[in-house]
Order: structure tokens, then sequence, then C-alpha cells
């Protein structure tokens, strides 16, 4: 692992150097109600606009690789003969600038899915490939429970991860691509003093984490609770409207359908998600639906992020970035979810 | 059917005789099928329309799928509308006017119509009476849900039903297409919306552009109404702010039915 440290002006430089590829990263969209700065992932035009204080961004980076919808492949029919066109939607390469520990570990949670199987889904694939990501540290917010999701932190899967020192920022470097742009500003190797700072910033991020989730045998004790009243309760709360799923950075569940343009000469095949919540999520054909009711659809959701993938994966399919929660405008969150199901809900109070 | 020798992947495709009509409505779902020059010329090749009184003027009985705009609110409506059914081997309803009554039905929460009546046209003797949507006098085949309907919608739907493919709509609420857009919740910012009890389909078409649903295609399946009225009172937003939006398009009526049913109930108990 190499380490530098640069002057915080000298970031600029860096995001003008990158600029000539498309730049993704964290811009403000405005206030809500309650006066709370909302952010987004977005184009950028202007380092003026990049800020990389943000809190947490509504939607997560997944709309860039696994958009909601995308054309998998398109077809010319004439004189009963038909070709095939396929178009993974890579032109340019993508920076994606400012991203916290929790959303890089989501994408390499879909590349296990999506990357590294037998058959790699290309369309994926293409546009990871052709990614650049520079991390940076983040201040955890009240409803943040990755550490419970052991993701607070991340190994892999980024070029360069930012931590802000205040006057300069420590830059670790995980990418020769990385290394060759820092090449372009002014850095240094770290000195005592920095690595002071840098340790005083992992601890004071540390006690600023409030959310915990009980992890320990959560695979068993989901098995145990599969009857558990809670799932009705909960059920009974769910609007069943998908929006968990759609702001949540690791869910990948869609649907294919086949559209045929109006002049019948030609025709595509769509991906669209989909969400496990949404009524018909597991209706086959034949019209038998698996789920019918909300409570048994909430209930998947959980067990394929904390049980299924757990035991396929030896990690959850979450990152406790807790967006379902906050988008959830039943209030349904991860932490209170899985306190129930263990009983802890007293505890909690 | 006419042959004319078109085919998809080497099937026959017959082109259907189409026709348009209008009972009580602004006409602006017919005007959305036409406000689409980029495909038009396509839609014209994939049916026939024989009946369409914005676009041409020639008339025909002799049809295979009948497009219904507007909803009913007089006796001799009825009697048109029971015509078409005979002669029609499809019968769509278009629009939300003609699926649940429509903006039109709003009048129906008056009890006397007669004093409604008066309002509205003064001495003018005007025949009019409760307003019903289509499928309170006849089999309806496919309803189009929308006020105005989305035409990328009605095409993809008259070319399935041309190649013979089903018709979906979706089951679930607008919620799920708005958020899927990235955009920000209009509760976020104190506005009142209907997409998580509304059904989708208009692509967020309303949120998108920041003004809350109005619920045009009426309740999706199993919508949890009442947790959307905790969600409502949560966000501070007046009941009837709700129930306004909820009347307006008549795809809400049962369910408005059963609240007041339930609230009646809660208040005798």
């Amino acid at each position: 692992m190499l380490f530098r440290v640069f002057a915080r002006k000298e970031l600029e430089t860096l995001y003008e150097i990158l600029a000539v590829n498309h730049m993704v990263g964290p811009v403000s969209r405005g206030m809500s109600k309650e006066g709370r700065e909302l952010y987004a992932f977005d184009y950028l035009y202007d380092f003026q606009d990049l800020r990389l204080d943000f809190t947490t961004t509504t939607h997560s980076l997944k709309p860039f690789v696994l958009p909601f919808q995308e054309t998998l492949s398109s077809f010319t029919v004439e004189d009963g003969k038909w070709e095939k066109y396929v178009d993974l939607n890579i032109y340019k390469q993508h920076v994606f600038f400012g991203v916290h520990a929790c959303d890089i570990n989501a994408l390499n949670k879909l590349d296990k899915v999506l990357s590294e199987q037998l058959y790699p889904d290309p369309f994926y694939t293409g546009k990871r490939r052709n990614m650049f990501i520079i991390g940076i540290g983040c201040h955890p917010q009240p409803f943040c429970f990755c550490r419970s999701m052991g993701t607070d932190t991340v190994l892999h899967g980024f070029d360069m991860f930012l931590t802000d020192l205040g006057d300069s920022y420590f830059v670790e470097i995980q990418s020769a691509r990385a290394w060759d742009i820092l090449q372009q500003i002014p850095t240094a190797e770290p000195d005592e003093e920095d690595h002071r700072r840098f340790v005083e910033s992992v601890e004071t991020r540390n006690r600023e984490f409030s959310c915990h989730v009980d992890t320990s045998d959560l695979t068993k004790i989901l098995d145990l609770e599969f009857q558990s009243p809670v799932w009705e309760e909960w059920g009974g709360q769910c609007l069943s409207c998908g929006t968990c799923a759609n702001v949540c950075p690791t869910c990948y569940c869609y649907g294919v359908r086949e559209h045929v343009d109006l002049d019948l000469q030609s025709a595509s095949k769509i991906r669209r998600l989909y969400s496990c919540n949404l009524i018909d999520f597991a209706e086959v054909a034949g019209g038998h639906n698996f789920r019918p009711d909300s409570s048994s659809r909430l209930k998947y959701r959980y067990y394929h992020k904390h049980r299924g993938f757990q035991e396929a994966y030896e990690e959850p399919l979450c990152v406790g970035c807790g967006r379902c929660g906050q988008a959830c405008l039943a209030g349904i969150t991860v932490p209170d979810v899985i306190a129930s199901v263990r009983g802890q809900e007293e505890q909690d109070e | 059917m006419k042959k004319d020798g078109r085919s998809y992947l080497g099937v026959e495709v017959k082109r259907p005789r189409v026709a348009f009509f209008e009972l009580s409505s602004c006409e602006g779902c017919q005007l959305q099928i036409l406000n689409n020059e980029a495909t038009l010329f396509s839609f014209l090749s994939l049916v026939e329309i024989v009946n369409f009184r914005e676009a041409i003027s020639s008339r025909s009985d002799e049809y295979d799928i009948a497009f219904v705009e507007g909803s009913v609110t007089r006796a001799d409506e009825v009697e048109r509308l029971k015509r078409i059914r005979k002669r029609a081997g499809v019968l769509v309803a278009l629009g939300s006017c003609a699926c649940f009554g429509g903006v039109n039905q709003l009048k129906n929460r008056f009890d006397d119509l007669e004093w409604v009546k008066r309002e509205v046209y003064g001495d003018h003797s005007v025949e009019t009476m409760e307003t019903q949507p289509l499928s309170a006098f006849v089999e309806v085949d496919l309803s189009i849900y929308g006020c105005p309907v989305k035409k990328e919608e009605v095409e993809e739907i008259v070319t399935n039903l041309v190649l013979g493919k089903s018709v979906d709509h979706p089951r679930y609420p607008v919620c799920m297409e708005c958020t899927a857009k990235g955009n920000t919740c209009l509760f976020e910012i104190g506005e009142p919306c209907l997409g998580p009890i509304t059904r989708a389909g208009c692509d967020s078409w309303c949120p998108d552009n920041r003004m809350g649903c109005w619920g045009c295609r009426g309740v999706a399946d199993e919508a949890n109404i009442p947790q959307f009225r905790e969600v409502i009172r949560k966000h501070n937003i007046p009941e009837d702010v709700m129930l306004d939006r909820m009347e307006c398009f008549g795809g809400f009526r049962h369910i408005l039915a059963e609240m007041k049913e339930q609230d009646e109930k809660g208040q005798m108990e």
C-alpha cells in the first residue's frame, strides 16, 4: 500500500486533470423541509459543484453501473429474418470523485454477483471496468450502521482514497493509474505528523458512530424466527412501493421484457430493475403468486440480504448505508427490523 | 380484419380497423395520440383508422377495436356506448374518464344533482345524469389509464394488441418509477403526493416535474391505505388535501367508501 499527502489547494488541479473524462460526484440537491441538505451523485461540470463534505446521497451510485432501465439488445426484422445488435453503452471512462467506503463496498458486493460468476454480466462489468474511483472519508450519520456490516472501511475496489487532514489530504493509492495521475501534482511522503493526524481522524470518526445492528448469529436467528409475528407487523406497515430497492446500492433484481417498435421492423429487449417488495415479484406463469402478502415479501428481502447472501458469500448484501430506512415513507429501517426479530426493541429504548 | 401482407418474425400480422369515440370528455386523450408526429405514420400503418372525429372526416360502423374516451353523463351516451360495444370486437376504455368517470365524476359528490345543473347551466335545458365509467353499462375489455393517457403507453398497448401479445399494466405504485429516476421524494420538501398508493405506468410524469401525484391512474393493487394515512399525518399534511386528490379522478371511489365506513365505525366505538 502506498500513501502520499498533498496540499488542499491541489484538489482542484487533480479534478481538472481528470476532467477530460465524464466526472461524477456528490452535489447538492437543495434543502428538505426540515432544513437538511439533500445530496445526489450526478455529472459534474464545475469543480465548485463538487461537495466532498456531503453527508450521504439519497440515491446510491447504482444507476451509473446498473441503470434502472437498459436496452440489452435491439433487433431489426426484415423479410422474416432478423439481426441482433448489442451496445454495452460504454463510450467514455467515468471518474467517480468522492465516494464513501460503504458505496465502494457496495460495488464490490455487486461485482461478486454480476462480474465474478461463470457468466459475467457484460453490461455491468463493462461499466465497472471503465471506472476510476476516488474514495473520501465520511462523517457517520445517525442512521449509518456500516460498522455493523463490516463495510465502514474498504480495502479494494477503488483507485485512491482521500482522508481530509484539514490543510492537506492523506491519500491511499490502490492502482497504478492513480499513482501516474498523482505524479502530475505535488505530493509528499506522509511524515509522522501526518500519520498522527490520520490516526486521529480515524478515531474521531469511530466515536461518531451511533447506530448499531447486532449481527451475531444473525443467519441462525433469522432461520429460527421465520414464523415470528414481527414479520406481520412490518409487513402491515410496508407500502410495497419498491423505494427501498431503488435507493439500495446493492439490490440488483431485474426483469427483461420485449418491446416491438410500432413499425414492426425493429424490437428490443429491455432490462428493468425490480423490487422484491412489489406485489407481483414472485408471480409466475399461470398466475400463482408465491408471496402475495407484503409481510412475506418484506421478510424475504431481509432473508436475501442478511441470510442467503451471507451464507453464499460470508458477508451480508447490505452495507449499512441506511438509505432504505431514510427513504421509506413508512419508516421501516434495517436496525429496527433486525432488533425486533432478535427481540431487542426494549434494550434500544 | 384486413390482410395486407405485413408480418412480424414470419407470422402474418393483420391490420385491424380501429375507431375512436368520445363521450363526455375534453378529447385530450385522443389529442395525445395525434400529438406524436414522430411515430404517427407508423401508427397509421399499423392500424387502419376508420373513425376519429379529431383527425378524419370519413365515418364507418365497421371496426375491430373501439377506443372510447370519456365518461357517461347522458342517456343518449348509454345507447351510443351500447351500439359501439355491439360492433367492436375489443372495447378499450381510453383515459381516466372512461375508466373511472374522471374529473367529470366530481359532480357526483353533491347530493342534489338538480342544484349542480342549475349552478352550471342556469336556465339552459341540458340533460345530464350521475357520471359513470364505461364499465357501469358495458363490458370493457381493456383499460388505458391516465389523465391524459401516455402516448408511448398507448402505442405499446396497440402494438401488443395487433401482435396478440398480453397487455399488462404495472400493479405497483408510482413511487417505484419515481425513485428509479433519482427524484427527491416530494414528501421531503413538504409536497403532498398520492404516489405511494396510485397505480404506476405514467413514468412519474407529475412528480418528475415536482408536482405531487393526483392519482389519475386509480389505486394500485393492494395499496396500503391505512399506512398512507399515517404518512400524511406524520408529514403534517391535512387529510382533506389527500381526500380532494383521491376524489379527483374517481379511481379511488371504492377506497373512499371503505375509508368512510371505517371512520364511521371508529367514531361509533
